[in-house]
């Protein structure tokens, strides 16, 4: 450039304007940010208010405020009563097959496609199994109504033409609620979930496998020594988010296969939650089943969190 | 490569392509079942083309009262509902992204602490009764008006924008509404795209807010609807009215409603996956 560089203009903003004039001279902003702040007070913080009558006996007529405190009352009920073990039981066990087949299965698939060098049947494979994310979980659960109906289901028959013996009724008998419900899961959420993967999977440096291969390393090696290693700190966040949510069944899921007749084994949080608030009108202990549950929740994701970094994992935080 | 390795890739491909299989297969099964007829559905076993292409089922639902209120005020209430949760989005996103706003850090605060506590659903329900929103539409948009995942990642968004563009019309004596609906808005429109999408799937499969907040069977939705025919212990007969001098095609009517669920998300599909394969929403939560 041939001419002398001009001194810098003073940029708009400063020097910085004392924060009262600053905030008269972006009215239009603070307006444009009113409408979502009042969201978020009225739809988001005014409930967090209203757990405190987890801790009282909520009248209607007497309001948040005006109700009595009773203190534990509300969660010595839960604890003490009769529900509690089998809905932390259910809770638990779902889990746990959560935890052990539903995480797992998306790193398989994941890892499955990273393998597949032929771009178009990744694509395809790829647009194929994003589909059931987003289709809603009532849809989910008519299919599978649909598909294992004693009567005319075609998965019901199938099984039935292979196996023998009587038909059996899938979708009311208690055994089959746990494996449907995994079923569900793997089939909604495994293609979705490995986009995470999909994603660490392409961050990893592609010398590291020129070099392996140099060195005479097979893929099952490459992928022990490279691929593995180059995934694990997305799959320690992922174990993290994961196990902060273990107690969170999906309110819809569960309760869209409930029956009269699989209650015993279906019956989780937060499923119990709409059922003595909402059903029963128990506001006060309701709300106190969901805090319980919450709390337990962030303990958890604190917890792992603690545990990933102990063994030397970056962790979420 | 060995030979080894040629063997896994077959049995790879042949294992993801089982898997895209399983995906699809049973929503095809579906639509082909909901263009039969009821003895064929109750006679034959997987199919994926009629034997004799009818649309006796999509004429019996098509013709009652009772689906076609369900979907037209799933489809209004998706439009408006997705107007307004973007319009709130993007309005409360703009002011977040510059940093040299006064109580600006509060305010984002107060969102990202949403994000790992909420009241839950005996609170929130509360609230919907206590502002008298029961049995109203609005209860279905409102409480989940701004999703606080995607305000932070159109948060980021903006804060990506080149600055220089936006200071540029201000000398020009540019407001900051007039920088906002001018320059901002426009460089934007994949981003409110993508969102749009996600919103409108979110209204339109929502199940929960309907079920929790609707307790007058006139306003159900398609959701409301969908659950209400496919139940085992559904009385569908009753659910949808009888048509005069027409058979309940009972196991139809429950292929034929899934599909009218499904179709307008697979139609909007495409869409969804082109923005978000790119990774729009992964990563860039973080500041």
């Amino acid at each position: 450039m041939a001419t002398e560089l001009a001194p810098r203009q003073a940029p708009v903003e400063s020097p910085p304007a004392p924060p009262a004039r600053r905030i008269w001279r972006h009215g239009w902003l603070y307006l444009m940010v009113l409408p979502g702040l009042a969201y978020f007070l009225i739809f988001r913080y005014w409930p967090m208010y209203g757990l405190t009558i987890a801790f009282k006996d909520y009248l209607p007529f007497l309001g948040y405020s005006g109700s009595p405190w009773v203190g534990l009352k509300h969660f010595e009920e839960l604890l003490t009563g009769p529900d509690f073990a089998r809905i932390m039981v259910n809770t638990l066990i779902l889990a746990l097959l959560t935890l052990l087949f539903v995480f797992p299965a998306p790193i398989v698939v994941a890892v499955l496609l990273n393998e597949v060098r032929h771009s178009v049947l990744k694509r395809s494979v790829q647009s194929l199994i994003y589909i059931p994310h987003f289709l809603s979980w009532t849809i989910v659960a008519s299919l599978t109504y649909v598909l294992f109906s004693v009567d005319y289901g075609v998965i019901a028959q199938a099984i039935h033409a292979v196996v023998g013996g009587r038909p059996v009724d899938y979708v009311a008998q208690e055994a089959w609620f746990r494996p449907i419900i995994v079923l569900q899961s793997l089939w909604k959420q495994t293609g979705w979930g490995t986009i995470v993967y999909l994603a660490a999977l392409a961050g990893v440096d592609t010398q590291l496998y020129e070099a392996a291969r140099v060195d005479g390393a097979g893929r099952w090696r490459q992928f022990w020594h490279i691929t593995l290693p180059g995934i694990r700190p997305a799959l320690v966040v992922m174990a993290v988010l994961t196990s902060g949510q273990l107690l969170d069944t999906g309110f819809e899921q569960i309760w869209l296969m409930t029956t009269s007749l699989n209650r015993s084994v279906a019956d989780v949080f937060d499923t119990y939650v709409y059922q003595v608030g909402i059903t029963q009108g128990g506001y006060s202990y309701a709300t106190a089943v969901g805090l319980f549950k919450a709390v337990i929740g962030v303990l958890l994701i604190f917890g792992t969190n603690w545990l990933a970094k102990r063994l030397g994992e970056r962790g979420l935080y | 490569m060995g030979r080894g390795s040629k063997v896994f890739d077959v049995l790879n491909a042949v294992f993801l392509l089982g898997l895209g299989a399983i995906t699809v297969l049973p929503l095809l099964y579906v639509l082909a079942g909901s263009f039969a007829s009821e003895s064929e559905i109750e006679s034959r076993h997987f199919f994926l083309w009629p034997e004799k292409f009818v649309t006796t089922t999509y004429d019996y639902i098509f013709g009652t009262d009772t689906f076609l209120r369900a979907l037209l005020t799933t489809v209004a209430v998706t439009a408006v509902g997705t107007l307004i949760q973007v319009a709130l989005t993007l309005t409360m996103a703009y002011p977040l992204s510059k940093s040299y706003l006064p109580g600006r850090t509060l305010a984002l605060n107060l969102v990202i602490f949403t994000l790992v506590f909420s009241g839950g659903m005996i609170p929130t329900y509360l609230v919907v009764r206590d502002l008298g929103l029961l049995d109203s539409y609005w209860a279905l948009v409102l409480p989940l008006a701004i999703n606080p995942f995607y305000l932070i990642i159109v948060k980021t968004f903006f804060q990506a924008l080149p600055e220089a563009l936006e200071e540029a019309a201000r000398i020009d004596g540019a407001g900051d509404l007039t920088v906002f609906l001018r320059i901002v808005l426009p460089l934007s429109k994949p981003v409110i795209a993508t969102f749009s999408l996600f919103y409108a799937v979110a209204i339109w499969n929502d199940y929960t807010s309907p079920l929790l907040y609707l307790s007058d069977s006139h306003k159900w939705t398609l959701q409301m609807l969908v659950r209400q025919l496919t139940a085992p212990d559904a009385d569908s007969a009753n659910v949808l009215e009888s048509l005069q001098g027409y058979a309940f095609p009972e196991q139809g009517v429950k292929f034929a409603v899934i599909v009218i669920a499904t179709v307008p998300i697979l139609l909007f599909y495409p869409f969804l996956q082109k923005h978000f394969a790119k990774g729009v929403l992964i990563g860039s939560v973080k500041e």
